[in-house]
This record gives C-alpha cells, structure tokens and sequence, in this order.
C-alpha cells in the first residue's frame, strides 16, 4: 500500500502526545496480566526442570507424586504429541523434554496439585535416572569437531560436510571482488569479538491459566506477544485442531522479542486435560533466566581496509553464533545486518550457527543484528582512530543511500541514514568538551522491519463512537497509535474510538507483534478499515440523498456532496450517519485483511560519552542520544521510549548483562542480582531526535522504530569506553574486572 | 513452619533453644524472606522479634547510642546526631538493598547473616561496636568482629540472638567512611569494600586508625597495619602507599561471578584510600 501522494498532509491527530488507553489501568494495578486471571476449581501447575547441561532421561518414576495427596495430575513429555514438523517438534521438546535434557533448567516434567506447596512437594517426588553427558557451552568449541553433539541431524544442506553435528546453518552474501578490494586499502583492521548471551530482562514472568476438557475444547489466557503463535504451537503440541482453542492475550508487562515463543501454555493445558480442571503455571524468574529465550552468544572475526582519506575499499566478516540447543536462523539476519549502513563495492559476511547446551535462543530485539553491528562498528572505529578521522564523516563518505546496493543483495528505497548521520553532526553533543578519563562512541544501526499478516476491524457505533478491533498485543502503546490512525482518518476525536485485542476466536489470524510490525502493519490495515467504512457511510449517504455514491465525499468527520451535479445538502456527521444506520442498510464496518509488505528499513545513529576509573575500571554514561528515522511518528511520545529503552538494554548488553556458566554447564546467575540490568541511577537521560523521512511503503509514511535502536548501543558504548581507556575492547559485557584487567595489563 | 511472637527475649530465647529443627528469627526479614522465597530453607520455626522492647530504638549511651536489632536503615538514615557521629556505619547500612529494603533491613541481621560482603560490617568493626547477645542463659556483650566466622556463619550459640549493637562515644577530629565496589551504582552486592575510622590531634595529624575490608576474605577483615600505616600522618603519598600495601596483603578473596582475585585486591587497596580520604576530611583535616 503505497504512501499517500498528497504533499504536505497536514495531520490533526497523528503526532500528537494524547494520553494512552491502558494507562490508568497499569498505574492503579487493576490491569489484567498474566497471572492475575483465576477460575473456580483452578489448580497450580508446577515445573521440574534439570539440573544438569546435558543428560540422556534413563527413566522418570511420577508415583510418590502421583500418591500425594491434592496432586492431581503429574505429566511428562510422553504426555505431548510429537509434531512432524520441525519448528513444532521443538517447541514440544523445549515444553517438556523426551529423550535428552539439553541444558540447565530444561523442563522434564510438571504436576498440577490443589496448592502451590503440594505442587512443590510433589515436584521433589518425582525421581528422574539421569545419564550425564558431556555438554558444551561454548560457540567455538561447539563447532570442534570432537565436539559433544547436542542434537544429531539437524544441519541444513548448506552446511559443508565434515563440521561438527552441531553446526546446523551456514550463509554467506556479499558482491564484488575483496581481494581487489583490500589491495586498495591504505589500512586494514582485523580484529575478533566475542559477546554473551544476554536476556531481555522483561519484568513480568510468563504466566497462564489454561483448561482444556475431554471434549477436546480449550482456553488459554496467557501473556504473549502473539496469541495466534500460541494456538499454533499448543494445537501443534497437544494434537487438538486449533479452532478448539482460544486464547486470549493478558496486558503484558514486558516482551521485547521474548514473549514469541511458548514453554508453559502446552504444559498448562496437558495438566488440564489430565486433571479435568483448570491449571495456572506462572514462571519464577529463576525460570524464566535458566529456561526462557536468551539472545545468542557470539564468537565474530571483522576485516575492513580503509583509505588513508576514509573511503571503505572492502569489508568482510565472519560469524559464529549460538542459539542455545536448536538449531536457527538468528545468524542469517546478524549476517545481513552487519554491513548495512556502509555503501561498499566489495563485502563478504558469513555466518554460522552452532548448537550449545544452552536455553532456546527467543528474539530479542533486532536478532542478530545488535551483535554483528557491534563488531564492524568497532573496527570502522578503530580504523578512524588509527587514520586521524572524524568517526562521523567517515561513516556520512560510506553511508547507505537510496539507490545503494545493501550487502545483503536488494537496492534500497528512501533511506534515513544520511539525514541521521547530518542530524547527529549537528547537534551539541557531538561537540561538547570531553574531560579526563572521558571517551565518545558512536555507532550506527540498522534493522530490516517486518510487516506481516494483518487483520482489522473497525465497527461504527451506533452512538457515533468507533471499536477496532485488531490481533495483536500491545507491547510499546500501539493502542493508542491505532486509534489516533483510525481517529485520523476518520476525522473523529481521538477520544471517540477504543481499540481492543481480540482472542483467537474473534478475529482472522495475525502475525506476532514482531518485527517492529504492528504501528507500520496494523496501522495501515487501521486505514485501509477505516476508508472501507467510509466507503460504506458515503454509500448510505448517497442513498438518502439519492444521489450516486460517488457523489459523496468524506471530509473532516463528514459526509458532504462532492461535485456540481451533486445537489446542495447539509454535511452528515459520523455519528449522525450510524444514529440511523438500522434504516439504511445495517451496521457499518470496515475490515482490512493484508499479508502487509513495504514496511522500510530504519537506521539509528547513537552518540555516547563514557567516563572509566582508571583504578577500578568502573564505566559511567555522561552522555547519550538517539537519533532515528521514525518514518512519521503517529505519537512521539512512544517513539521516544522506544529509542530510550533500547538504548538502555543495549547499555546494559555492553557493560554488565551477560549469561554466566560454570565449568559444570550450570547457569551461575539466575536472578536480577548477579544478571545486572541497568537502575535508573546507572543512566543519564536519554536524548532523542527523531527523524521523519517518510516510508513510501505506508499511506502516513510509518516505519516502524522498536528495534533499531538495541542495534547501535553495543558499539557506542565499547567505542567511547575504548577511547577512554585507551584501549580496544572486543568483547562484551566490558564488565569492570575484564576492563580493569585490559587497562593494566 | 511454626511462627511465634514470643513475649520476652528470655521466652524467645529459650524457644530456639528447645527448638530440634531448623529456626529462623525474624527482625527485618530482608534476608529470611528472599530464603523462604528462593526455596533456600524451610524453616521449622519462625520468631518474631520486632515487638520486644527497645528492638526499634535508638537510644543515646555513655557519649555514643544503643541501636535496636531490628532498627531499620532508613530510621538509622533519619537519626541526624546518629549519622553526624558515626556517617560511615550509616552510609553503609543505607546501602543495603532498595529503598524499600531500606525500611525493613536491619544492621544486627546484616551482620548475623554472615555474608563476607555484608555492608554495615566494615564500618561497624572500624567503630569498634559491640553487640548485646541474648542468650538462654542470660545477656553477654560481643565485638561485633567477633561474630561472623566464615560465610553464611557466626559465633552466636544455639538460643543466642542480637538485641542491640553498641557504637561507642567518639572524641572531636574525628569521623570514618564506608565505600563499596559494585558493577552498578545501587542494588547490588559488594564486590569489595573498606571502612575507615580516623581521628585527629588538632594539627591534623592522625593518632588513632582503623581500617576494614570487606568481601576480600571468608570474613569482613580489620587490617591492623593499615590503620599502622596512617597514624603519625596527614595522609601524605608514602602512607597512603602502605596503607594500600597492608590491605592488598591482607586480603585473601576468591574468584568468582562478580570479580576476581586480582579484581578484589587491587579495588579493596582503592577504596581504603579513597575511605581514607573521605573520613578524614570528614574529621575536620586539611590535607
């Protein structure tokens, strides 16, 4: 759907700072999340989980848990379906293992009793005969080839033969010639990098209530990111035909890429089906850190050559990432990112993914590109330190434009970048004195955007007010965004529509709220609606004008006569038009089904200013702004927290978060003591400056912004950090031991 | 689990005596809650002390004050003569956890819990505080030094608890500090730490030092040679060096998820000086 040709729209609503729907609800705690749903009869679900990195399952006794008394059913992996496909089959593996446990914290089985601590006892009943395996948990000593094997048989074909087992995926894109490339080159950097996993730290654990009864009918209320993910994975799981269940989505305090996936929701309803009752499962957050998706960790290599005036002769990079025990896709995207805001005759990224015996890698914001970025972004640094220049204008010579073709193969459109990178020049921060011990990073970032399979509906009340009705869960305000675009369109008071999310069963499918989709394919199905109904109260209009129904046009919230011929009659409001909908044909809706494309790259530029103790190695924010290109902000407010809190996880990511295992493959920081997120007193304010160069893909000109800008933070900070201490950096967290030791020696 | 509220300490301190299974007292539960909570232990029996007498008070003593167990951070915070006399041992307890700890934590539980890391111990042992044990056999008074043995442990028998911990008078030019190392600027657990108590003739010079460091050894450490190395001095390079030297030899850490041996070393030695500083600025000297 293409952006509205009309120049200079003046628009009325969108890109104002009205108050949000769920606002009060959320600050007076009456918001529903996802434990907070009981029912009548309702048993407590609990989980037992390894305690080992890698074991074959000799066998499981659930007797003595069973004869407890209050256990009302005790289930195990046998008690799934085994899905032929692939994806589904994991899904059921990581919900309750069969075979093998993969890795700490793995669920091996779970018992719903009729209190929480006859759950609990009943879980120290079950006795489970493990085998102990060797486990690996590192990227690169997993691809060795006498490396332990997590999973046998799952490489893709584009593995070359020979590698370990746990090698599951290779890819490789670029263009022209390197060789030539960097014969050209007056300098080149090469450098290696490691990162740890990190998790997206989302406050509210996963939790869900979930019946499902002999005839074979069931409801889940559950936090998610995507409630139809949820239907497809517990039908896949529990072998029931998905319109059986519904389920509805919970307010969510928290997802970040991490609530796409499901580890509760099938175990819940197998309880049920079991129990006959309903079961609520909610995560400890024990849980969640040792058995919920982390991101991956990654062992990368980056060569650039450079021109002794800043012209990027040729680039390439090498990429080994670890998904945890199954295999995915996460490097195909880090690889595509890597090299995205350069314009480059020649680059080469390669990427491969290796199995460890570590949780299910879930995305996390931008997957795989945070990583990837972090790594080119440093060496583009290292190589303007070494050559005298100025980070900014090095990156404006090489910057991606429209026209550019991007290293990972298509031509872009209209582009942000070069508007970013001019914005971050000319603001005061980039200029600002720096002190002692004082460092400035900047990096630039980039992310794909998803749009993705879309319904809505949006209903004319009969009292002049209007419901949408869409399917996805609302993660970053996109309730209100929806609104104020239906408001918009329709020329009524932002105040007069309510948007709601619907239940599986009240609405055709929708993808997941992923890919920074839901303002940028939402929204544009939230128009396409709204035209649709306008469509329709202009044909009532002509009716009772009698006259024909393109005589009739919709303008300001009205319907009015268009044309000479059209007559001369008074504009009908909205709301006068529904009052007397019964007599003219009905109830008037709008509906838009999209399989949504077009949704516009974005790119972000960072500035950090850093302060180190030279004596303890401690690392201070002084300084940090966003700049983005938000395509058009519908309500800036939301945009600006998106560019805040990303660059805050992408703070944490590069200073202290990091998944910490032992030598005995157990994960050694299970909780928000020793997982160091950033406080609110580790941080400045986070300036932002938002962009707005309009996505020619969207009829406002939307892209969306939540994922960019966990992309650029890693680098800016391990930029600014390394020309405080004056020393490069390659590996993350730049926790205050490991840069206390790279400063000393 | 049983949960008493016993009417005297004689009472309670009988009960955990007579008690065969595992017991927990509850002053602040900061501590014994995040353990009920994390599944570390279930006790067998719950006592509740916070309603015994002169548990809440804060009470003026011989020149210093008598601070209840169960005595929170923020009401130590808010004591305005306590913190002018003793502002290392009150910034250390106030860095114990979040500001809602901060209305329950306690400072005889952050030292009964035992942790190397504990953040009111430095300063304590630096200002010589003494605790009152109950016990069932009647009161006895005890450096508070001498009550962690080893993490997670103290010297306190069966049936004895902590009623109230003693901070001495202190004279004129004098005052301490108390600094940490943590990854983060609050919510967080030492990595290091050190305490210093000076005090000063009227030309500046230091007469009496004390100096302790914390989550460097099995225990919170008072390096004597530390302290050794200040007095006689203004503070100058040359006795803040073997002030460094003494802690950096004193302690003994471990390498762990939160730092390493060499990161413990090197930081303590950091933060002693700069403790140093502060607390003699603190009383009254001029470098």
């Amino acid at each position: 759907m293409a952006f509205d040709a009309q120049a200079e729209r003046k628009f009325n609503i969108v890109g104002t700072r009205v108050a949000r729907p769920d606002g009060i609800d959320k600050v007076t705690g009456k918001a529903a999340y996802g434990a907070d749903i009981s029912a009548p009869g309702m048993l407590h679900g609990r989980i037992l989980r390894s305690p080992h990195a890698h074991a074959r399952i000799v066998s499981i006794d659930t007797s003595a848990a069973e004869a407890l008394a209050g256990v009302k059913a005790v289930v195990t992996g046998a008690d799934l379906a085994q899905p032929e496909d692939e994806g589904f089959a994991d899904v059921a593996i990581n919900c309750l293992a069969r075979d093998k446990v993969l890795y700490d914290g793995h669920a091996v089985a779970a018992v719903a009793a009729k209190s929480k601590s006859i759950a609990k006892q009943a879980i120290r009943l079950i006795k489970v005969d493990y085998e102990i395996l060797p486990h690996v948990t590192d990227v690169d000593a997993a691809m060795k080839p006498d490396a332990p094997v997590i999973q046998e048989g799952r490489a893709l074909e584009t593995v070359p033969a020979g590698m370990s087992q746990n090698v599951t995926t290779h890819c490789q894109f670029g263009h022209g010639d390197l060789d030539a490339g960097f014969a050209k080159a007056d300098k080149i950097v090469e450098r290696s990098f490691k990162t740890a996993a990190t998790h997206q730290g989302y406050i509210e654990p996963q939790a869900c209530m979930a019946s499902l009864g002999s005839d074979g009918r069931g409801e889940v209320w559950c936090c998610t990111q995507g409630q139809y993910m949820v239907r497809a994975n517990c039908a896949a799981v529990l072998g029931v035909e998905e319109s059986q269940l519904r389920i509805t989505s919970s307010e969510i305090g928290g997802g970040f890429g991490g609530k796409t996936s499901t580890f509760i929701e099938p175990v819940a309803l197998a309880l049920s089906r079991k129990s006959g009752k309903p079961v609520k499962v909610v995560m400890t957050r024990d849980e969640v850190l040792k058995a919920t998706g982390p991101t991956i960790s990654s062992s990368m290599d980056i060569k650039i050559g450079m021109t002794k005036d800043g012209r990027i002769t040729a680039a390439r990079g090498e990429l080994r990432y670890s998904g945890g025990a199954y295999p995915n896709a996460t490097v195909d995207m880090g690889a595509q990112a890597a090299f995205a805001a350069y314009d480059l005759e020649a680059v080469e990224t390669v990427g491969w993914n290796a199995m460890t015996n570590r949780p299910k890698e879930i995305p996390y914001r931008a997957p795989g590109a945070p990583t990837s970025i972090y790594a080119v972004e440093s060496v583009v640094d290292e190589l303007c330190q070494e050559l005298g220049l100025d980070p900014l204008d090095v990156r404006l010579m090489n910057a991606a434009r429209k026209g550019t073709l991007s290293s990972y193969g298509p031509t872009f459109n209209d582009i942000g970048l070069v508007a970013t990178l001019e914005a971050a020049k000319a603001h005061p921060h980039y200029a600002a004195p720096l002190g002692p011990n004082q460092g400035r990073g900047l990096s630039c970032g980039f992310w794909f955007n998803f749009g993705g399979n879309t319904c809505v509906s949006l209903n004319i009340n009969d009292d002049g007010t209007v419901g949408v009705v869409e399917g996805n869960p609302d993660i970053g305000g996109s309730r209100a965004s929806i609104s104020m675009m239906a408001a918009e369109e329709l020329g009524v008071p932002y105040d007069k529509v309510r948007t709601v999310i619907a239940d599986t069963s009240s609405l055709g499918f929708n993808d997941i709220t992923d890919g920074s989709r839901v303002t940028f394919a939402v929204g544009l199905a939230t128009i396409e609606a709204a035209r649709a109904a306008i469509n329709e109260m202009c044909r009532r209009v002509a009716k009772i004008w009698d006259i024909d129904a393109d005589a009739v046009i919709w303008e300001d919230g009205c319907a009015k006569p268009a044309g000479p011929n059209a007559g001369i009659h008074p504009p009908m409001t909205l709301a006068e038009i529904a009052a007397i909908a019964g007599n003219t044909g009905g109830p008037i809706a709008g509906h838009h089904e999209v399989n949504a494309d077009g949704a516009g790259v974005s790119f972000g530029v960072h500035l950090c200013d850093t302060e180190v103790d030279p004596e303890t190695g401690a690392t201070k924010i002084l300084r940090y702004t966003v700049f983005q290109d938000a395509g058009k902000a519908v309500h800036p407010d939301y945009v600006e927290g998106q560019m805040q809190g990303g660059a805050v996880q992408g703070i944490g990511w590069a200073l202290n978060e990091e998944y910490i295992y032992g030598t005995d493959g157990r994960l050694q920081n299970a909780g928000f003591l020793d997982y160091r997120v950033p406080v609110a007193s580790d941080l400045p304010d986070i300036e932002t400056v938002i962009l707005e160069i309009p996505n020619p893909g969207h009829p406002y000109g939307v892209r969306g912004v939540g994922e960019t800008p966990i992309v650029p933070p890693l680098a800016a900070v391990s930029n600014a950090v390394s020309r405080a201490a004056g020393v490069r950096m390659t590996e993350l967290p730049m926790s205050p031991p490991r840069l206390l030791k790279a400063m000393t020696g | 689990m049983r949960y008493v509220k016993p009417e005297s300490f004689e009472a309670a301190a009988t009960l955990l005596r007579d008690e065969d299974g595992i017991s927990r007292i509850l002053a602040g539960g900061t501590d014994v809650l995040v353990q009920l909570k994390a599944e570390m232990v279930e006790p067998d029996l719950m006592v509740d002390m916070k309603h015994l007498p002169g548990m809440r008070d804060i009470v003026a003593e011989d020149g210093g004050f008598r601070v209840g167990a169960a005595v929170s951070g923020a009401e130590m915070g808010e004591h305005a003569a306590l913190k002018m006399m003793w502002p290392g041992v009150v910034e250390g307890v106030e860095l114990i956890g979040s500001s809602q700890v901060q209305s329950r934590a306690t400072m005889a539980g952050n030292l009964c819990t035992g942790s190397p890391a504990g953040d009111s111990v430095p300063a304590m042992v630096t200002a010589g505080a003494v605790a009152r044990v109950q016990g069932p056999d009647g009161v006895r008074d005890v450096p508070v030094v001498d009550i962690p043995t080893g993490p997670g442990k103290n010297s306190l028998a069966k049936g004895e608890f902590i009623t109230s911990i003693f901070l001495p008078a202190r004279p004129e030019n004098a005052s301490d500090a108390y600094l940490r190392f943590i990854p983060r600027t609050e919510m967080d657990i030492a990595v290091s730490s050190a305490a210093v108590s000076l005090e000063l003739d009227g030309a500046g010079v230091v007469t009496s030092a004390h100096v302790a460091v914390g989550a460097v050894a099995p225990t919170v450490l008072l390096v004597k040679d530390a302290g050794g190395a200040l007095i006689g001095s203004k503070l100058d390079d040359a006795a803040i060096a073997g002030l460094v030297r003494a802690v950096e030899a004193a302690c003994n850490p471990i390498t762990d998820k939160r730092g390493t041996i060499e990161f413990r070393t090197k930081t303590a030695g950091v933060l002693a000086k700069r403790a140093a500083h502060i607390a003699y600025t603190r009383a009254g000297g001029q470098a």
